[in-house]
């Protein structure tokens, strides 16, 4: 990690509501290329975390710095371009597949080349999906448009909240599969929020556990799982 | 020995009287059938009937007195309804962002462009008997819809609110994220305006009109007279419902493009004039 550029670093950041405090003075540094996994029990924070990451929230206290800029100091919506989430729920819209995965660029005003959209779906593995209606997607299928609207935008880091939490085992193999081929061939930088230990050894250069929003400890997988 | 005003005297308001004790008798059997199928309303409609009909008994005597004051006041008047419309309206978008200044920008606005283009125009009389009502009505209709236009927004949001923030978190703009919720709640707040329009003449025969012809009005100006007010209604509702949506899908993100949540409160009117600044 020491030899590769520091790509997202937060300082003490906090954050709280109604004087419940919930994420307390956590320092994280993710390296440019590096693959984060954060796990811990629920409510420890890790959400919270990755919302704070592309300030879908405010801090209540610290900040974060991506490629050492402060972020507050960056358009929130050139931010959120750099550093995108795919959402736990995927929450699609009305509308086919095809809608979903250009509806980031075609809300940000940027053109979508016709052959762009195919060639994502065949990459997280939705071949000849483009013109299905969203609503008749499974769970895993509708997790795969999430994860690929994320992509379309082509941030520098991916934020996942959980992307297998809600699926059915053969689900969760195939969505996992699909990170890990995503993660292979790129040097995106990945936070990923889990509560699947399994997973965490799969998938994780560097874990970090949360208990009661703060971090507990980090390492590799080995040693904090 | 205190002489008693010439309209209190005058004996129709005996006959009014008795009309009004009509209308009661129907609206008691309204609250007895639902006491009768325990709907527990009773106090609530009962409540309405009877504010009505003492707000709307005092504003027909408050218009007797402002028939013999300077036509200045009725935009004292007239700024007073906006206000009290504005109150009432931002109960429907409770917990949305500075819903009191929402309501007050679009109703005065949707209100004051069309009353000031319709008196350039001559379609309301520069005087109080006609400033005052026919601009109460257009402030009244201004108010319903920015209510539902509220309204709407509020659950367009809040059961959208997911789909909304993952929209956001791939880097697109607020506007562009609830441009589709915007326009549903604009759609709704239009409804009764645009089926009243649809309908005028066929199944629903406004009151001033029936009141013109009732009063002995050609029954064609009367209709005329009447569309003018509809479109006056139209105008206002269409403005108002614009800016109500345009104000809160602002403010419904923060400075940092951050989608607020949206807690009910209950403000009191101190607080809700201190939010306009």
């Amino acid at each position: 990690m020491s030899a590769r550029q520091l790509k997202l670093a937060t300082e003490s950041l906090s954050f709280g509501v109604d004087g419940r405090s919930i994420l307390r003075n956590v320092d994280l540094r993710v390296a440019t290329g590096e693959t984060v996994t954060i796990v811990g029990p629920s409510g420890a924070g890790k959400s919270t975390l990755l919302r704070l990451l592309c300030r879908l929230d405010e801090p209540t206290g610290g900040t974060v710095y991506l490629d050492g800029t402060e972020y507050r100091t960056l358009d929130p919506t050139a931010l959120r371009a750099r550093v995108g989430m795919v959402p736990q729920d995927p929450a699609l819209r009305d509308g086919t597949v095809r809608d979903n995965v250009t509806v980031g660029p075609q809300l940000r005003g940027e053109t979508v080349a016709p052959d762009q959209v195919e060639t994502l779906l065949k990459r997280v593995g939705l071949a000849d999906y483009a013109d299905r209606s969203a609503a008749d997607l499974s769970g895993g299928e509708a997790q795969r448009v999430a994860i690929a609207r994320t992509l379309m935008v082509d941030p520098e880091v991916i934020l996942l909240d959980e992307p297998t939490a809600s699926l059915d085992p053969e689900s969760q193999s195939e969505i996992e599969a699909l990170l890990r081929a995503l993660l292979a061939d790129s040097d995106r930088t990945v936070v990923l929020v889990t509560h699947d230990q399994a997973q965490v050894d799969r998938v994780a250069d560097r874990v970090v556990e949360f208990v009661d929003g703060q971090i507990r400890g980090r390492g590799s997988p080995r040693e904090v799982v | 020995m205190v002489t008693l005003p010439p309209q209190l005297r005058d004996p129709v308001l005996f006959e009014g009287l008795a009309q009004v004790a009509a209308a009661t008798a129907l609206a008691a059997v309204v609250l007895g059938l639902s006491y009768l199928r325990d709907l527990g309303m009773e106090r609530e409609l009962g409540g309405a009937f009877a504010r009505g009909f003492v707000q709307v008994v005092v504003m027909g005597a408050l218009i007797g007195v402002l028939f013999s004051v300077p036509l200045s006041f009725s935009a004292v008047v007239l700024a007073a309804m906006v206000g009290y419309a504005a109150w009432e309206s931002r109960r429907r978008g409770d917990g949305i962002p500075r819903a009191f200044r929402v309501s007050l920008t679009a109703i005065g606005l949707g209100g004051s462009v069309v009353i000031v283009t319709m008196l350039a125009a001559g379609a309301i009389e520069a005087t109080v008997r006609n400033l005052v009502p026919v601009g109460g009505m257009i402030i009244a209709n201004a108010m319903k819809t920015n209510s539902l236009a509220l309204d709407r927004f509020k659950s367009e949001i809040e059961s959208n609110r997911g789909e909304i923030e993952a929209l956001l978190a791939i880097g697109v703009p607020p506007q562009a994220a609830v441009a589709e919720h915007i326009t549903e709640s604009v759609r709704a707040s239009l409804i009764p305006v645009v089926d009243a329009m649809r309908t005028l003449g066929l199944v629903y025969i406004p009151g001033m009109m029936a009141g013109m012809i009732l009063g002995g009005a050609n029954p064609i100006y009367a209709a005329q007279y009447q569309f003018v007010i509809m479109g006056m209604i139209f105008a206002a509702g269409g403005l108002t419902s614009m800016t109500t949506s345009l104000l809160v899908g602002r403010y419904a993100f923060t400075d940092a493009a951050q989608l607020r949540r949206f807690e009910e409160s209950s403000p009191t009117l101190w607080s809700a004039l201190q939010s306009l600044r």
